[in-house]
């Protein structure tokens, strides 16, 4: 069932017109016809528009910096930012020695009136002071929140006298969340300085065993993880840092050593993934862990690329036996998802990524976008050079990375590259508009007002997003499953979590909860009573 | 679990938290605007502070929690956010329709000191709609100060002194409880026969039913008419110091309404004193319903004194709820040995002095010396616990942490409870939820002790 333009057209009319000016660019109906088609991302949300949109802080510290489970995180504002970023994400993490792992933790500095007035840099050195006296952790970040930046608290000098005072890496993150225009800011920002002070601050020469690779924007949702780790490892890969679920301070230090990055969230990570490609000469590689196929290929490519034999001869023999062991109960949750439509709105990636799980069960993706994604994760990385910067990508500082001499390594011959690329996504990522259907919608940022007309318009069968909007839909009656927290399930990813997914789904049709809505009273009459011959009984 | 927390009392002067015990100002806001019938409520700062308060708010009540944002950019943050603003309030209008917009502010637009209420007045607000606000600054008080704020808001913007006696009615100002709570201290002051205005009220909002159909604005709520008249009442009761009492406090300088500031009514001595104070102030028998519901909660502290006499307690959250509980567990025989809250106890209006100083004083007339602490966080009370053991935990479900760490049994209440569900939709407050309380204390004990018995010792009748 595909949306017309007069349909999607009545939809925005409704709004106010400069509205509808803008939100006419971030929405579009795939047409196979047309190759290019462009929507406009990364821009403002206009003030007053219910967005699912978070900021740059819940980027840089809630998304890439949280996971990193073996430094403590201390977040220099009022309360309420570090408050909402703790422990609410999922992101799992283990330690050999428990008392290494700060993730239950959560540390603010508290911001008074007074410090808004005065200054709140002696506070911070004091939260410093006092952190590494009682745990003593391996490295610390500083999280700005909004009001630092405006008081202009400078939390670079902070952390540098406190590096000098305690003899760690003390790292400052101005992602203020007023920067840019979502969590997307905050992603850039936390790249640049992990990249530019961790990754590679070791003197590792050389990955402890071959096969070495990051696995880039996995954050071990759920366990997610764990689950592709299992996998790869199985087959022989080493894997030298997750980028950053389950991650560490230690790991990203030699993650310099890997011969491949594989990338899983293009969006919050793409930018170490092209730094490590400039500075060690180390290739990505577009990975998708989420559903059968996906897997599938994403482990045939990682194959391809480093073109061994008898690494190729185990990745078969392992998707066989995987598949082998999962397919019997993916086709037993098919045959209750079978002919299910879902809308599929989330974050960066997941958007795309869910796509492929949700076909094989036999759903289909009717509607898809971003919360925060740019017009490359739409329409693929070939439109980068034409992505116009404006104010508020300009405030976000790029990071130039050069080659390391010493350690900058040619992974691949160059016709071998050019070759390979054919074939696999290398440092490529085509989007998410190749993807859809002809006649389904992509729409970025998704406001609730759409969501509500969209819902009308396509009665989707299920509503993939997050719990802002999970029980505005069910409230509709239909179920609405949380792709960002998983709905406290999980894995998701990979084989076992297609198996989990599919269960969860399924229990999502399948509940005799839904029966219930209409009371037996609205649709009965009020009084029994029978016609009988000559008058009312 | 919390491995990393030593037990050696830290000495800690750096004013900074560890796993806080409290959030900012703009959620407790943002929930009291959600009590009042078709409003909208408004974050004036960055998209992450709405967003993540709806986050936090759906999470508790399992519920659509709708807000918009004026979703700053950095030009906003310098140049000043008025124009965000106004566009705001024109796009809410004309989008989503509400009947009245509550805007709060946050520490992004503080800091940058936008004035509010001239922005509002420069507004477009459509002829019959109404757009008020609350200073909300994330750096002062708690998520307690913002609810106090923005329910103070409600009485400087709406409430008026028309007639020139009072009426036979009574404002109840409920403080940040619950949906169920306040459909219970309805229920009560209905039993009572007494006239009524709750303000605000979320229930009908956030514990809205299914229908199958998405109502952006369900049935609940205090409507615009029935605050303006809280002027013509002849009482507010403001259950709770903290929460509550400034809205109550200044409607009493703006329309001369008595104001009575009662402890939240958990636990049967703050419910006898809010039925007290009800009963005397309208001249009303307390009903034989009631008076039912109260001999069966006797009845049952009675019954079962021994699965709780004497057990060492450890009680944290918002300061009204925890002051009130340890009200309750002194009533049943316990030992609240560790009272923690994270709101501040001090400064900001006559209803914001001593936590501190009314919990010890309980303490201490019951002759037990515990530790008592405002503008505490969870990594005190763990070492407290750590140092001085409890038989119970009582608090949100941050608690879980600690509970598991030191396996202890565990109790939830208070905001935010994340992972167990109906929570919002059943009462702690009256008699009946003082049962409902002594249930889960009883219920967390005695599986406890059955979990830990040897076989022989495993009892059948407890």
């Amino acid at each position: 069932m595909a949306v017309t333009e007069k349909e999607l057209g009545e939809i925005l009319a409704k709004l106010p017109s400069k509205v509808q000016k803008n939100r006419s660019k971030h929405i579009l109906i795939k047409d196979d016809c047309k190759p290019d088609q462009e929507i406009e991302a990364n821009t403002r949300t206009i003030p007053g528009i219910i967005t699912n949109r978070g900021c740059a802080y819940a980027g840089c510290k809630g998304v890439v910096l949280g996971p990193l489970k073996d430094m403590i995180h201390i977040v220099h504002g009022p309360i309420g930012c570090s408050y909402y970023a703790w422990g609410t994400r999922r992101n799992k993490a283990k330690t050999a020695d428990p008392a290494d792992n700060f993730l239950n933790y959560c540390f603010s500095t508290d911001m008074q009136e007074s410090d808004i007035v005065f200054g709140g840099e002696k506070k911070l050195a004091a939260t410093i002071d006092e952190v590494m006296k009682i745990f003593n952790p391996k490295a610390i970040t500083i999280s700005a929140t909004c009001p630092v930046g405006l008081i202009g608290d400078d939390i670079q000098s902070v952390a540098k006298a406190a590096e000098e005072r305690h003899g760690i890496q003390v790292m400052a993150f101005n992602c203020e969340g007023y920067k840019g225009v979502s969590q997307s800011a905050g992603h850039h920002i936390a790249n640049n300085i992990l990249m530019d002070k961790v990754i590679g601050n070791s003197s590792e020469e050389k990955a402890a065993k071959p096969f070495a690779i990051n696995l880039l924007g996995e954050y071990n949702i759920g366990g997610d993880g764990w689950e592709i780790e299992r996998v790869l490892k199985e087959i022989g890969y080493h894997v030298v840092s997750v980028m950053t679920g389950d991650g560490s301070y230690e790991e990203l230090r030699v993650a310099h050593t890997a011969e491949l990055n594989l990338v899983q969230c293009h969006r919050s990570i793409n930018y170490i993934a092209e730094m490590l490609e400039v500075k060690y000469g180390t290739p990505w590689l577009k990975v998708n862990f989420i559903g059968i196929q996906s897997t599938i290929e994403s482990l045939r490519n990682m194959a391809l690329y480093f073109g061994d034999e008898a690494l190729r001869k185990k990745t078969e023999e392992v998707i066989l036996r995987e598949v082998a062991k999962i397919q019997p109960q993916i086709d037993q949750y098919r045959k209750i998802c079978d002919g299910k439509r879902a809308f599929c709105f989330v974050g960066g990636s997941r958007g795309h990524h869910y796509q492929g799980l949700f076909a094989e069960l036999g759903i289909e993706t009717v509607l898809a976008g971003y919360e925060f994604a740019h017009r490359d994760d739409y329409e693929g990385r070939k439109v980068l050079p034409t992505i116009k910067t404006d104010a508020d990508s300009k405030n976000i500082p790029e990071l130039h990375v050069e080659r390391d001499t010493s350690r900058y390594q040619v992974k691949l011959p160059p016709e071998i590259a050019a070759e390979l690329s054919k074939k696999i996504p290398l440092s490529d990522y085509p989007g998410l508009n190749v993807d859809m259907q002809n006649g389904s919608i992509v729409v970025d940022d998704l406001n609730h007002y759409e969501t509500e007309e969209f819902i009308r318009l396509l009665k989707p069968d299920i509503f993939a997003s997050g719990i802002k909007d999970k029980y505005v839909v069910q409230k509709m009656g239909i179920p609405a499953k949380q792709i960002h927290s998983y709905d406290y399930s999980g894995p998701y990813a990979g084989f076992g979590g297609a198996v989990n997914f599919a269960r969860d789904v399924s229990m999502a049709f399948a509940s005799p909860t839904w029966n219930f809505i209409t009371p037996p009273w609205q649709d009965q009459p009020l009084l029994d009573g029978q016609i009988n011959e000559g008058g009312a009984a | 679990m919390l491995d990393a927390t030593p037990k050696k009392l830290a000495e800690r002067t750096s004013g900074s938290m560890i796993n806080p015990a409290k959030t900012c100002q703009p959620i407790g806001a943002m929930y009291a605007a959600l009590g009042i019938h078709r409003c909208l409520p408004h974050s004036h700062g960055s998209q992450g502070c709405c967003s993540y308060h709806r986050m936090h708010l759906t999470r508790h009540f399992r519920d659509p929690v709708m807000a918009s944002t004026s979703s700053f950019t950095e030009g906003a943050s310098v140049f000043g956010g008025g124009a965000n603003l106004k566009t705001a309030i024109k796009n809410v209008f004309e989008i989503y329709d509400p009947d009245i917009m509550a805007v709060h502010t946050t520490c992004l637009s503080e800091t940058i000191g936008d004035d509010v209420p001239t922005i509002i007045r420069q507004a477009e607000v459509p002829e019959g709609k109404v757009v008020f606000h609350a200073n909300t600054p994330s750096y002062q008080g708690s998520h307690i100060t913002g609810f106090s704020n923005m329910t103070k808001a409600m009485v400087t913007y709406f409430a008026e002194s028309q007639l020139a006696e009072k009426e036979e009615r009574v404002n109840i100002i409920p403080g940040f409880i619950n949906p169920g709570d306040m459909r219970e201290i309805k229920r009560i002051t209905a039993a009572m026969q007494i006239p009524f205005t709750l303000f605000p009220d979320t229930s009908g909002v956030v514990d809205s039913p299914m229908t199958g159909s998405f109502q952006m604005y369900p049935r609940g709520g205090v409507t615009l008419p029935e605050l303006k008249k809280t002027g013509d009442a002849k009482l507010t009761i403001a259950l709770g110091r903290f929460a509550s009492s400034d809205a109550a406090e200044t409607l009493e300088k703006k329309c001369k309404v008595r104001a009575a500031t009662l402890r939240t009514p958990i636990g049967i001595k703050a419910t006898d004193a809010f039925v007290m104070a009800l009963r005397g102030a309208f001249a009303v028998e307390v009903p034989r319903e009631l008076e039912e519901e109260r001999g069966q909660l006797v009845d049952i502290m009675t019954d079962t004194h021994f699965h709780f006499h004497g057990k060492r307690v450890a009680v944290f959250g918002d300061p009204d709820i925890v002051a009130a509980m340890t009200e309750f567990l002194l009533s049943l025989g316990m030992k609240p040995i560790h009272v923690l809250t994270g709101t501040p106890g001090g400064a900001l209006g006559s209803g914001m002095a001593g936590f501190e100083g009314e919990v010890k004083e309980m303490l201490s007339a019951a002759g037990i010396s515990g530790n008592v602490k405002s503008a505490g966080d969870l990594f005190t009370l763990h070492q407290w616990i750590k140092n001085e053991p409890v038989d119970l935990l009582i608090g949100n479900t941050y608690g879980k942490f600690i509970a598991k760490a030191e396996d202890i049994p565990f109790v939830r209440l208070g905001f935010p409870v994340l992972d167990r569900s109906v929570h919002s939709y059943l009462p702690v407050v009256g008699y009946r939820g003082a049962m409902r309380l002594i249930e889960m204390i009883s219920g967390a004990l005695l599986d406890r002790q059955d979990r830990d018995a040897a076989d022989e010792d495993f009892e059948l009748v407890m």
